[in-house]
């Protein structure tokens, strides 16, 4: 039986979480003591420690597990963790790929988290199929639907909209003014879409170099940024200054040696470093933080309403693993019960054999005859033991089979 | 068998139109709908006009229908040369509508039935016709691409551009395709317009209207080259100017044609 222990954000404190993360070399090892004779995936992120198991006695034992990771009593434990079965973890473990479980809906890293967690696991003939077909569902949503499309957090949005303007951003140029962590959040997001930080400028010059060097970049004072317009297509501002690093005469005076190229400008500082009257010119395009909060605002509720049809697709996976369980059931009883018939059969022809003395013909022709007895009786048994399994009814039909026929039993 | 194909080459323009028109409220599996609508319209359309050339005795679209037939076409297959990418459905919205409206016109004047013999030599129609309506269709797309950017700059001015990320083309994109189109389209135009002349200037017939907004309209694209790529014009004013040329494109092609060719 497939079974789920875990703890995850719905409910469960950052300070546990934190304890309870298994860092991926630490999981494996973790997958193989419990997976004993079994199979055991261990999915560890920083919002999530779930346990994956099939086995006897799996519940108790991920139950343990989670407690010792965690440091929790079994009492503490009991009012965060979860467990599901069966269909009820496949659905989970789907919804988790698919981002529908993530703080944010659609959200990308967890695929890979997935996909890790089961290179890293034991899997079997169970897992193995839940996992992939998890992956799978993860990927179709992320395809089928835009629910992953849009920005989820600031320095997203500020790339998603310059992007907007210029399209791919290969060969873009950026300058930073400020070289704190905000301003490398976004020049990450920038970069990771392909445009180069040639600038950093910051009052504090060697901040500005470090910076710089570590996107092959050039530091400069502040007071070169206006000499530096007309070469960048894009700024990015976040400094602590209480007053405008930027004022508009200051662009107006670089437009001319742009030739019409769009400028667009992130102001991430709060209180703002460049003045927003740069706006009204021409080609420009200034986004501060309130802009770019009302941006991931509006594709966070975007990516709530594709949520709807992630799920259904989610549930159509679902149901797929519950059928190839099912059909998992009814398939050795729809064996055993053709091997126990073509048993009795051959058993019975072989004394008729021996009783009636059959020529060859004569055998051949009875060997056909029972065949195709034994074929018609069993085909309607066959198709509706299959038809079962599509349902929900397929074990208690494949034991009734079992029981009326004696399978088994002479083992 | 020109009904059979004229037919289902309107429902499919019509069902791109309206598949468009649902993948704007909701975009997904209708946008796929409206691309395959566009290239089955496009496939019979195309069969439509081969039919009619097989039974034509010279050039079969030197009338004002036909040649409103065979510009929907031109129009159909300047816009799948990039139509078919998902950020330009938007795109569609305009285009596809305007095309079946263009086909049910074409067909209402008789231009899409079999043609009667043109006293115009196909060679002078070939060269007048055929460049100046493929010069016509590129503008118009041209227009559509600077309507979208001026709708997507004013969108990203008035800080509303959450709902557009992702869905359109980038400004960048939008201006440098146009400004190709139309740089490609000129040449067109301009060799449709000499053979137009030459004509004129052999038979001593008179200038007429269409003729002269004809000549205004490649002095607005030419002027539109010159400021895009020696002057380096960019943004919204040459979005602009391409749109006054299309507002001379659409009086010459439909208002003023009806005499041309009579």
């Amino acid at each position: 039986m497939l079974t789920l222990v875990g703890l995850s954000h719905r409910g469960t404190p950052i300070a546990v979480r934190e304890r309870a993360f298994v860092p991926l070399p630490q999981a494996a090892e973790l997958a193989r003591e419990l997976a004993a004779d079994g199979e055991a995936v261990c999915l560890s992120t920083c919002n999530r420690t779930e346990l994956y198991l099939v086995g006897e006695d799996a519940e108790r034992r991920g139950h343990a597990a989670l407690a010792r990771l965690s440091g929790l009593s079994d009492e503490e434990l009991g009012s965060v963790v979860y467990r599901l079965t069966g269909e009820g973890a496949a659905l989970h473990l789907f919804r988790v790929a698919a981002g529908l479980d993530s703080m944010v809906p659609g959200e990308g890293e967890i695929l890979g988290q997935v996909r890790a967690a089961f290179e890293a696991g034991v899997t079997g003939a169970v897992l193995d199929r839940l996992f992939r077909q998890a992956l799978h569902a993860g990927k179709k949503v992320r395809a089928e639907t835009a629910i992953a499309e849009s920005p989820a957090s600031v320095s997203s949005a500020g790339a998603a909209l310059a992007q907007q303007v210029f399209g791919r951003l290969d060969g873009c140029r950026v300058l930073l003014i400020g070289a704190g962590h905000v301003a490398e959040l976004c020049a990450r997001s920038l970069a990771a879409r392909g445009a180069r930080i040639v600038f950093v400028a910051n009052r504090a010059r060697e901040r500005a170099d470090g910076l710089a060097a570590r996107f092959d970049g050039e530091g400069i004072d502040l007071e070169e940024v206006p000499s530096r317009l007309g070469g960048v297509d894009v700024v990015v501002s976040s400094t602590g200054s209480p007053g405008w690093l930027l004022r508009r005469a200051q662009v107006e005076a670089a437009l001319g040696e742009r030739k019409g190229r769009p400028l667009f400008l992130i102001d991430l500082a709060v209180p703002r470093d460049l003045d927003p009257a740069i706006h009204e010119l021409d080609s420009c395009y200034l986004y501060d933080i309130d802009d770019l909060e009302a941006v991931v605002a509006e594709s966070l509720a975007g990516r709530r309403r594709e949520a709807a049809r992630a799920e259904a697709i989610v549930a159509e996976e679902a149901e797929r693993f519950r059928e190839w369980q099912a059909s998992r059931e009814v398939v050795p009883a729809i064996a055993s019960l053709r091997a126990r018939a073509e048993e009795i059969r051959t058993a019975e022809l072989a004394r008729a054999r021996g009783r009636l003395g059959l020529s060859e013909s004569q055998h051949a022709a009875v060997e056909s005859m029972t065949a195709q007895i034994v074929n018609k009786l069993l085909h309607l048994p066959t198709v509706r033991l299959k038809e079962a399994a599509a349902g929900a009814n397929g074990g208690t039909y494949a034991e009734a089979v079992r029981h009326l026929f004696g399978l088994g039993e002479e083992e | 068998m020109v009904e059979l194909l004229f037919w289902p080459a309107l429902v499919a323009y019509g069902e791109a139109a309206l598949a468009y028109a649902g993948d704007a409220r909701r975009p997904g599996g209708a946008g796929r709908l409206a691309t395959w609508g566009v290239r089955l319209g496009w496939l019979l359309q195309t069969g439509l006009l081969v039919v009619q050339a097989a039974r034509a005795d010279g050039f079969p679209w030197g009338t004002w229908a036909g040649s409103l037939n065979l510009f929907v076409w031109l129009v159909v297959s300047v816009y799948l040369v990039w139509g078919c990418r998902s950020r330009f459905r938007l795109l569609g919205l305009a285009v596809m509508p305007l095309a079946a409206a263009l086909l049910v016109l074409a067909r209402v004047g008789g231009g899409t039935g079999d043609a009667g013999r043109s006293h115009y030599s196909t060679a002078f129609l070939v060269l007048h016709v055929g460049l100046v309506s493929f010069a016509f269709a590129a503008f118009t797309l041209s227009a559509g691409l600077s309507a979208l950017y001026l709708w997507q700059e004013r969108r990203l001015k008035g800080r509303r551009a959450g709902g557009l990320l992702g869905r359109a083309p980038s400004l960048v994109t939008l201006e440098s395709i146009a400004g190709r189109t139309i740089a490609v389209a000129l040449p067109a135009l301009t060799i449709g317009i000499v053979a137009g002349l030459v004509r004129v200037s052999d038979q001593g017939t008179a200038f007429d209207a269409l003729m002269v907004v004809t000549l205004v309209t490649w002095l607005v694209y030419a002027a539109y080259v010159v400021l895009r790529f020696e002057v380096g014009w960019r943004g919204r004013r040459v979005a602009y100017l391409a749109l006054a040329g299309f507002a001379l494109v659409i009086v010459a092609r439909l208002g003023l044609q009806l005499s041309h060719f009579s």
